[in-house]
């Protein structure tokens, strides 16, 4: 139909046709929000029910609610020291886990306007891979005793995206500047690991290779309440700017005209963004697919405005993280394959096939 | 009565004066067009206006108000800006590109008043057909609508078009300058607009200022501006002027260094 034809038809749409259409569309992504949590919540009582004891679905569940609910649900004491104690530590550390990672690579795509921006590309996990691999190999860091490579990874991933931040400043707050930036940063860090992995041991090589492959097993209930909060607290405030990512979206004049403080707003996501990032890669190692891919994986399906945009990622990365975590554990058992891997295993198909299969741009 | 004063504007680049002690007025529902070679300045005049650029002198908004001295949310309120390209935008529904106009009214909730606003501005500029299509499926021409419609639920008081018609075929063209011109009309704000067809810019206009070099050359309304001797003296440029229906009609012949146009 050519314009001419189609403004003549324009009187024929209502205003209450265009109201109601929006409120259905606004609430299929509503009801994808919703779905995302009933889907966690099913696979968080699946991943806890699997491993070496044999328990029931609904023995996990009971036991679960027994502590929330005491009085109104039982459990035994083996089953509550199995779900309690052994796994759902883990499960709620792949949850919160996969949900950060997700949401700081859904906030990077969109302030810095680029499909390949996460954690993962602007150098702020090579970071924690060389804080890690200093600690490991050469036993040199800012925090002694059980928390130096967790203190390395988080005060190296933090650094590194200080010294993008100045960078950056030097030259001007754009996209580009922080890419160019952070894409050099990477590399420094990178090759600084490999430095240190060439000098190393081959035993403490083996442990860095490890700890960069990514893995939830060090978890444990104050991990999990750390990452948890900083999650949790940095996500509602990456939502509270919403907006202002959806104005950046239309490029910086443009948010420039309709209010946006542009270089605060970019530069305060981002380093909330590293934040979230710094807190999860310092207990898990380096989890590299899911900041990229998550984000991707919901643009396709709820588009790209980031109020729901935001939440949704972090749902998407919550469910791939958990997923791969529970077959990481169960595929190969007894052995426990490194979660890094099979979340590329198992999310790399998932969004090929979504990518072939939409045939319009989400991008 | 006067909608915005400019007076004694200057922009500059480092040490580069881009904007030289610019000085006029734009009349209430007027559409001005600045026009100029490139690198007069036409752009940058349009990005000091809505302050996205930071330029010294003032801005006075009906008389009285600088805009330096509003918060951006503020201006946001007042100035309503439609960049130069339409490429560029993230993927999103027309709807929501357009609702983002209205951020400097709403929080993070969108309110009832707010959807209705979009709606009514998308019937004004004849888009509600592609209400829930992707921005990045639409033509040109449509994308163009689009931006405007977007900048016009800022409810401004000023509507900043930067080359609104660059990247279109004729017929888009023609319907963006009679969407801007029917939009002066209608909701009585004004518009300034930089362009680059000495033709559209007459036709539509009110008034025009013709930049040079970061200075203003001339200002009037387009049949006393378009002459063979400014022509000339602003674009290098040898040119028969005719008249259509009251207005100039401007036919370039050959560049002044020699060139064949």
């Amino acid at each position: 139909m050519s314009e001419a034809e189609t403004m003549s038809t324009d009187a024929a749409i209502e205003s209450s046709e265009l109201k109601e259409e929006y409120a259905s569309f606004v609430g299929r992504k509503v009801l994808f929000l919703l779905l995302s949590i009933l889907g966690i919540a099913i696979l968080a009582g699946i991943a806890a029910t699997l491993g070496s004891a044999e328990i029931t679905p609904v023995e996990v569940y009971s036991a679960i609610l027994a502590r929330l609910f005491p009085g109104r649900f039982e459990a035994t004491d083996f089953v509550d020291t199995i779900v309690w104690q052994l796994r759902l530590h883990r499960v709620l550390m792949g949850i919160f886990a996969g949900m950060g990672l997700a949401v700081a690579g859904a906030a990077m795509q969109g302030i810095l306007k680029n499909p390949l921006a996460s954690p993962f590309t602007l150098g702020i996990a090579s970071a924690a891979s060389f804080g890690a691999s200093l600690a490991i190999i050469l036993g040199a860091g800012f925090v002694g005793g059980g928390y130096l490579i967790v203190g390395n990874a988080f005060i190296f991933t933090m650094l590194a995206s200080v010294i993008v931040y100045g960078l950056a400043r030097y030259k001007g707050i754009t996209p580009e500047t922080m890419i160019l930036a952070g894409i050099a940063i990477m590399y420094l860090f990178s090759a600084m690991t490999s430095f240190l992995q060439y000098v190393g041991e081959s035993e403490e090589v083996h442990e860095v290779v490890f700890w960069m492959m990514g893995s939830l097993g060090r978890s444990s209930w104050d991990k999990v309440a750390i990452i948890a909060l900083i999650t949790m607290t940095c996500t509602l405030i990456l939502m509270a700017f919403s907006w202002d990512i959806n104005a950046l979206g239309a490029g910086d004049e443009t948010a420039k005209s309709l209010g946006v403080n542009v270089e605060f707003v970019r530069v305060l996501c981002m380093m909330l963004a590293s934040l979230i990032t710094a807190s999860i890669i310092c207990f898990t190692g380096t989890i590299g697919f899911i900041g990229l891919v998550a984000p991707h994986i919901t643009r396709m399906v709820v588009g790209g405005d980031h109020r729901f945009l935001l939440p949704a990622s972090g749902l998407v990365g919550a469910l791939i993280l958990l997923a791969a975590d529970t077959v990481a554990r169960t595929v190969l058992s007894p052995v426990i394959l490194p979660v890094g891997i099979m979340t590329a295993f198992l999310g790399v198909p998932f969004f090929i096939y979504l990518f072939l299969k939409r045939r319009k741009d989400y991008w | 009565m006067v909608k915005i004063t400019i007076k004694d504007l200057c922009f500059s680049y480092g040490s580069r004066r881009i904007l030289d002690e610019l000085n006029f007025v734009v009349g209430d529902s007027e559409v001005l067009s600045l026009v100029g070679p490139n690198g007069s300045g036409k752009t940058t005049l349009i990005k000091c206006i809505d302050r996205i650029l930071k330029p010294k002198g003032a801005i006075l908004l009906n008389g009285g108000r600088d805009l330096a001295s509003l918060s951006r949310q503020d201006v946001a309120k007042l100035i309503g800006y439609v960049p130069q390209s339409t490429s560029g935008v993230l993927t999103t529904t027309v709807f929501d590109t357009i609702l983002i106009g209205r951020k400097p009214h709403m929080g993070w909730r969108v309110a009832d008043e707010d959807i209705d606003k979009v709606i009514e501005i998308m019937k004004l500029l004849h888009v509600e057909e592609f209400a829930l299509k992707d921005f990045s499926e639409l033509s040109g021409g449509q994308k163009q609508r689009v931006l405007i419609a977007r900048a016009l639920c800022q409810e401004p008081e000023v509507l900043l078009l930067d080359e609104p018609t660059s990247n279109l075929d004729v017929k888009h063209q023609l319907e963006v300058m009679e969407t801007v011109r029917s939009l002066v009309k209608k909701t009585r704000i004004s518009a300034v607009m930089a362009i680059h067809d000495l033709n559209l810019a007459a036709r539509y206009s009110d008034s025009l200022v013709m930049l040079k070099e970061g200075k203003v050359h001339a200002i009037g309304d387009p049949p006393s501006l378009l002459t063979r001797d400014n022509i000339r003296t602003i674009f290098g440029v040898e040119a028969v002027v005719m008249k259509d229906l009251d207005r100039p009609y401007v036919i370039p012949i050959k560049s002044l260094n020699g060139d064949a146009v």
